[in-house]
């Protein structure tokens, strides 16, 4: 037996490590599996949503309620957070300006900071909270109730109703509602300036103009397109494929604002770098 | 498991046209993952028929009739659907096979943004894009009359009671005009009283319409009330083909425990 013993563990130990290292394999073929998969998804979906949006059937009415939706009603939560960047910019910048004996500056620098990045990425994660997550929800409570299949059996591609004129929609929507934003933070920034100061608004806006060229607004424009596509398509995505219990659509929700929120950033970055390369 | 089929008479009752089978199965399987849900089914629905196919709950009957409807692929097998092998079409024409089917979902399926009258609008403007304005009124109009809800043209689903829903979900289905209705589970979720009342419609529907139908369902009263024929899926395969009278008097203990 004192023989036995140790070629029976020291088998034991094979096995055991035979089975831990298939286990661990088997583990990882499926993650690798997974994640090749949804990149797959992604890219199909994103195909498919290129191919109706160049299709003859274009839903005109569907598309215009949308940009109702996502425009018109995301105003006043804009208005507010678009006032309040801009006076708190100023508040927070006003004592080192004054150290520096550059308070003349204030309406410039404020401005050039909203309009090219305060203003485009605030307004742009907002967004991605109220609309990716709105749109999350509704077509993961449409696929879990069958009203996507519905859709389908009527000859309707759901891709064509429901995707296409909400991406479309956010693309056209978010960088008007960012040129909203930038505008009423500028009010905003007047705002806080006078808490200290007494200027009128037209002087305000005289200076900070002054320090604002074309070229600061284009690439800052551009990049909300894309911002705006994004959050759509993230929105879109993740409702569209929500899986089939009501739990899926509490998920569709929130991950559609965490990955539209994180694409945004770094959507940002490489519009940042862009820019930096081509020395706008 | 028992697989082979229990011993039924099978003439049918109703005179059924069964030289014309407008929705033929033949072996279709179906696995998700692992689990093979649908195993060489094969089956016809014949024109003017009501087939009922009866089954627990995971049986693959709503499987089956997504199937037919080209919402889930199958891995094997042909279904056709007026000669066309619906597992080979192309979205064009898979779409016009499908202004040929209704289908009522087992939730009702109703859009919970539109009012009744856009809901029934919807495949009306897709599906019959020839119609004028007051011509669709009037289809809508009509639709309602026959599932009894006139009033309800205004509503949203939210104002709706369960049985409300299913009578607008059917109203959404038939105003297509189609030749075959497919219904997913039309009385669950009902009291006895409303379900007769659907049980009903669905017959009325048959007569007014001249539809072939595919209903699912574990609900007995209801497969009594409307059933030409029916079917009994068992793990997924065919377990049981006749009539109501074939089941009731089968002495077999699985039939038996479904018609208690």
């Amino acid at each position: 037996m004192k023989i036995i013993l140790p070629v029976l563990k020291a088998k034991d130990i094979v096995i055991h490590h035979t089975i831990n290292l298939s286990e661990r394999t088997i583990e990882k073929t499926e993650i690798a599996n997974n994640f090749l998969t949804d990149i797959a998804d992604v890219l199909l979906f994103i195909a498919r949503f290129i191919k109706e949006t160049f299709s003859r059937k274009f839903e005109i009415r569907e598309f215009l309620y949308q940009c109702f939706k996502i425009g018109y009603k995301s105003l006043p939560l804009i208005t507010v957070t678009g006032t309040i960047m801009g006076y708190v910019l100023t508040i927070q910048s006003r004592p080192v300006l004054v150290n520096f004996g550059a308070v003349t500056m204030l309406p410039g620098m404020v401005a050039i900071s909203l309009i090219r990045e305060m203003g485009p990425v605030i307004t742009a994660l907002i967004c991605a909270g109220k609309i990716a997550s709105g749109m999350g929800a509704e077509l993961g409570s449409m696929k879990v109730t069958e009203q996507i299949e519905a859709m389908e059996v009527s000859s309707t591609h759901p891709m064509r109703y429901l995707v296409v004129p909400r991406v479309l929609a956010a693309t056209l929507m978010i960088p008007l509602l960012v040129l909203y934003a930038d505008a009423l933070g500028i009010i905003g920034s007047w705002m806080g300036a006078n808490l200290k100061g007494d200027v009128t608004l037209t002087l305000f806006f005289s200076q900070a103009f002054s320090h604002v060229i074309f070229i600061d607004l284009i690439p800052a424009i551009i990049k909300t397109f894309f911002f705006g596509a994004v959050i759509g398509l993230v929105g879109t995505y993740k409702g569209y494929n929500a899986g089939r219990g009501t739990e899926s659509v509490g998920k569709a929700a929130n991950s559609a604002v965490v990955l539209a929120s994180l694409l945004v950033l770094i959507v940002d970055m490489i519009a940042v770098q862009i820019t930096d390369m081509l020395v706008l | 498991m028992k697989t082979e089929k229990p011993e039924l008479p099978d003439e049918n009752a109703i005179a059924i046209n069964t030289n014309d089978p407008i929705i033929e199965i033949t072996k279709l399987c179906k696995s998700f993952g692992v689990q093979q849900v649908l195993k060489d089914i094969s089956l016809k629905l014949f024109n003017g028929e009501n087939l009922v196919v009866l089954g627990k709950s995971g049986s693959g009957k709503s499987v089956l009739i997504k199937c037919i409807v080209g919402l889930l692929k199958s891995d094997s097998g042909t279904i056709k659907v007026f000669h066309h092998n619906v597992t080979a079409l192309t979205m064009k024409e898979l779409g016009e096979v499908r202004q040929e089917i209704g289908f009522l979902f087992q939730s009702g399926a109703l859009y919970d943004s539109m009012t009744v009258k856009e809901n029934l609008e919807f495949p009306l403007i897709r599906l019959k894009a020839n119609l004028t304005k007051k011509e669709r009124d009037a289809k809508i109009e009509e639709t309602l009359e026959n599932v009894g809800l006139r009033d309800a043209l205004y509503k949203m689903p939210s104002q709706l009671s369960g049985g409300m829903r299913k009578r607008i979900s059917l109203a959404r289905t038939i105003i297509i005009d189609p030749k075959i209705i497919l219904y997913d589970e039309p009385t669950t979720g009902l009291d006895p009283v409303t379900s007769d009342e659907i049980s009903i419609l669905i017959n009325d529907i048959q007569k007014k319409y001249k539809t072939s139908s595919i209903i699912i369902t574990h609900d007995i009263e209801c497969a009594r009330a409307t059933a030409n024929r029916l079917i009994m899926l068992q793990n997924g395969q065919i377990y049981a083909d006749g009539n109501i009278e074939n089941y009731e008097k089968s002495t077999d203990n699985v039939i038996k425990s479904f018609f208690k």
